[in-house]
């Protein structure tokens, strides 16, 4: 039988920003989408030319070779402090901290709490993925009540660990954030709203308005050892009852 | 006819899975050969049932798929 | 601008800073360097530049690192506790080779001791408290017009250079008020546009980082250009000071705060017919060794002083290791106590017997 030629159109494909080489993520990691999602804001608003990136420490330290925008590392925990220093020397650039667990709510608590309470007009990414995963899935302050970890072999113990703690919530005591909401990468669904939230949270920056927080849920099947679909389940059954989804403020 | 059609990037796939769950056809399964890099990878087997929902395309960790939608006749 | 005024020494750091063009400035108060922030709180917001009190010492020099990255005459303050704090900025800054400066004004330890003027900072400083093999430079004023001068300096050197330079004062002189020449700006600019972080526009991205993973000898090739840069500095940059050592038969050799009271040493003993002198490093990093060794030619017996347990001492022996390291005597007081001079009169006079 013979086939018919039809006419098509390319209707998606890898967003300009998005640098064409393989990263080094796991299969399934929420990095790779989070990135493409950031990359094609980044198309979309026009900023690539004036986009400074800050890598944390952790498996996405070398997000800065994926986007094709100045890059910028900061030592674990500071991206905040070193966004609120490109920042306010530039203050035509759009900044972005993207950040993990630990870089966030761990070594880099103070920073992360003092540029959002000082409102610098920064734009933070965090990928919450309930544990470290690039020095082999330790424990994080994110990960759950009963979770196994390298650190906590026998479950996350409360009374030993204290419990995971919530970044939209905590940021959301303070005065001077501008928008702050959390999100998840484990289906189209939720990747398309936190699509919309990145977007948000840069237009933000390019108005000018404040400090923009987006947290987003994302998986780590290495760390929780299981395959990706079984990780993207995870998020709704297990992450997603501790971390509720949504809009905290938007100013 | 297929109103799309998923390109998918077989060496650039990393066997993650998370395209089969997301189409909301049905039509993604793995390979059965190995890619370069001894993963088997996304294939669809029915493209005349593909939407270009971008389903797929937007779940890729590697955005390693592209899309093709049909312009109309 | 030859006008005469009477400044406290941290003030003058300050200002002489806004007149190198610094515009971004970082801190977290800690004794006996607050005046720094104070004055830069006022003065910066004047100049159209950043203030910011940052929640740490910590914060503040990563907030050095973005500002430096962005191009910016970027510089933090605070005293030994704090610099202990930023001993990884530190290290990161040598590593992306961003230029920096970090001012010091050391106080009593280890640990949080007191808040009366020391040096017990000099190893921290100069053998470099942060990990990897990097220095900084290392400026070593000795009174109020010094902290002012040096300070335009250490910002063109910064700049030149692509590295981190530090102003070691102490308690003392950061807290004494001497008349001061404002100085100029030296007017010389360096073009930062070939890698600081400006936006990727018409150009390929820019990346300031140190982390180097690959290819295999990526790190090794950083390291490699960090030492030629470390030589080209120690053949260029050295500073330093004689007092009176001609036809010297003693040579005291002191830094700082110390190196003021050795010249009342050298003056009053030379009254009495000694012949003293003093040798006076200003770069405690590029350490002046060969010049001292040149110094200390005919000369029967050097006394380092210092405001710590022997630190500076160790160079100064170092420097000669082809002779003469063993007319090397050390007199030193720990813990913010100042040197007393009398004390020191007789140790010299006892060379004599």
């Amino acid at each position: 039988m013979k086939s018919e030629v039809q006419a098509m159109k390319l209707v998606y494909k890898r967003p300009e920003a998005l640098v064409d080489i393989p990263d080094h993520y796991c299969p399934g990691c929420g990095h790779g989408i989070i990135h493409k999602l950031l990359a094609g804001v980044i198309d979309e608003l026009e900023i690539r030319e004036r986009t400074i990136l800050v890598a944390p420490v952790g498996c996405s330290v070398l997000a800065y070779n994926y986007l094709a925008v100045d890059g910028c590392e900061a030592a674990h925990g500071r991206a905040p402090a070193v966004a609120t220093g490109l920042k306010r020397a530039r203050r035509q650039a759009v900044v972005i901290a993207y950040q993990g667990d630990g870089d966030l709510l761990a070594i880099g608590t103070g920073e992360a709490i003092h540029a959002a309470n000082r409102g610098e007009k920064i734009t933070v990414v965090f990928v919450n993925n309930a544990i470290y995963g690039m020095t082999g899935g330790q424990m994080a302050p994110t990960s759950l009540q009963g979770q196994k970890t390298k650190t906590s072999p026998y479950g996350r113990n409360p009374a030993e660990a204290g419990y995971p703690i919530r970044a939209c919530e905590l940021l959301d005591t303070l005065q001077a954030p501008v928008y702050i909401e959390r999100c998840a990468v484990n289906n189209v669904r939720n990747i398309l709203k936190t699509k919309k939230a990145i977007k948000k949270g840069l237009e933000n920056q390019v108005q000018g308005k404040g400090y923009s927080f987006i947290e987003i849920l994302s998986m780590c099947p290495t760390g929780w050892g299981m395959k990706p679909p079984q990780a993207a389940a995870w998020i709704d059954q297990a992450m997603i009852p501790v971390f509720p989804l949504g809009l905290f403020r938007d100013r | 006819m297929a109103r799309g059609k998923p390109e998918i990037d077989r060496e650039r796939c990393t066997g993650c899975e998370l395209c089969l769950g997301a189409c909301p056809e049905k039509i993604l399964k793995m390979s059965e050969s190995f890619n370069l890099a001894g993963v088997y990878y996304s294939v669809c087997f029915d493209e005349a049932r593909c939407t270009a929902c971008l389903s797929c395309a937007i779940i890729c960790p590697e955005c390693a798929i592209k899309i093709w939608r049909a312009t109309a006749a | 601008m030859s006008e005469t005024i009477l400044m406290k020494g941290n003030e003058a750091i300050a200002e002489a800073a806004l007149i190198a063009g610094c515009r971004f400035y970082f801190a977290y108060p800690i004794t006996p360097q607050n005046e720094v922030a104070a004055y830069m709180a006022a003065r910066m917001p004047q100049v159209e530049g950043t203030f910011l009190q940052a929640e740490s010492e910590v914060a503040a020099i990563n907030m050095v690192f973005g500002a430096s990255a962005a191009g910016g005459r970027a510089m933090t303050s605070s005293s030994s506790p704090g610099i202990s704090l930023k001993q990884e900025g530190i290290s990161y800054l040598s590593g992306a080779e961003l230029p920096a400066v970090v001012v010091n004004i050391m106080r009593g330890g280890p640990g949080l001791g007191n808040i009366a003027g020391a040096q017990g900072d000099y190893f921290q400083a100069t053998k470099g408290g942060g990990h990897g093999d990097y220095h900084v430079i290392v400026l070593a004023p000795a009174s109020v017009q010094e902290m002012a001068d040096l300070t335009i300096e250490a910002f063109d050197l910064a700049d030149r250079y692509r590295i981190v330079t530090m102003i070691l004062g102490d308690g003392f002189l950061g807290q004494m008020s001497e008349p001061l020449v404002l100085p100029r700006s030296s007017g010389k600019s360096f073009d930062k546009s070939g890698w600081c972080l400006s936006g990727a526009k018409g150009r390929p991205p820019h990346l300031i980082a140190s982390l180097r993973l690959s290819p295999e000898h990526a790190l090794e090739e950083v390291n490699l250009r960090l030492q030629a840069k470390y030589r080209e500095i120690e053949g260029r940059e050295m500073r330093f000071d004689t007092y009176r050592m001609e036809d010297a038969q003693v040579m005291l050799v002191g830094f700082g705060t110390c190196a003021r009271i050795c010249r009342a040493v050298v003056n009053h003993l030379r009254q009495e017919g000694m012949r003293v002198g003093l040798f006076r490093p200003i770069t405690l990093w590029p350490f002046p060794g060969a010049q001292l060794a040149q110094a200390a030619l005919g000369v029967k017996r050097i006394l380092v002083v210092e405001m710590n347990a022997g630190q500076m001492v160790e160079d100064v022996k170092l420097s000669l290791l082809n002779g003469g390291g063993e007319r090397v005597d050390f007199y030193g007081k720990m813990a913010g106590i100042l040197p007393d001079i009398e004390e020191i009169k007789q140790r010299v006079r006892d060379y004599e017997k």
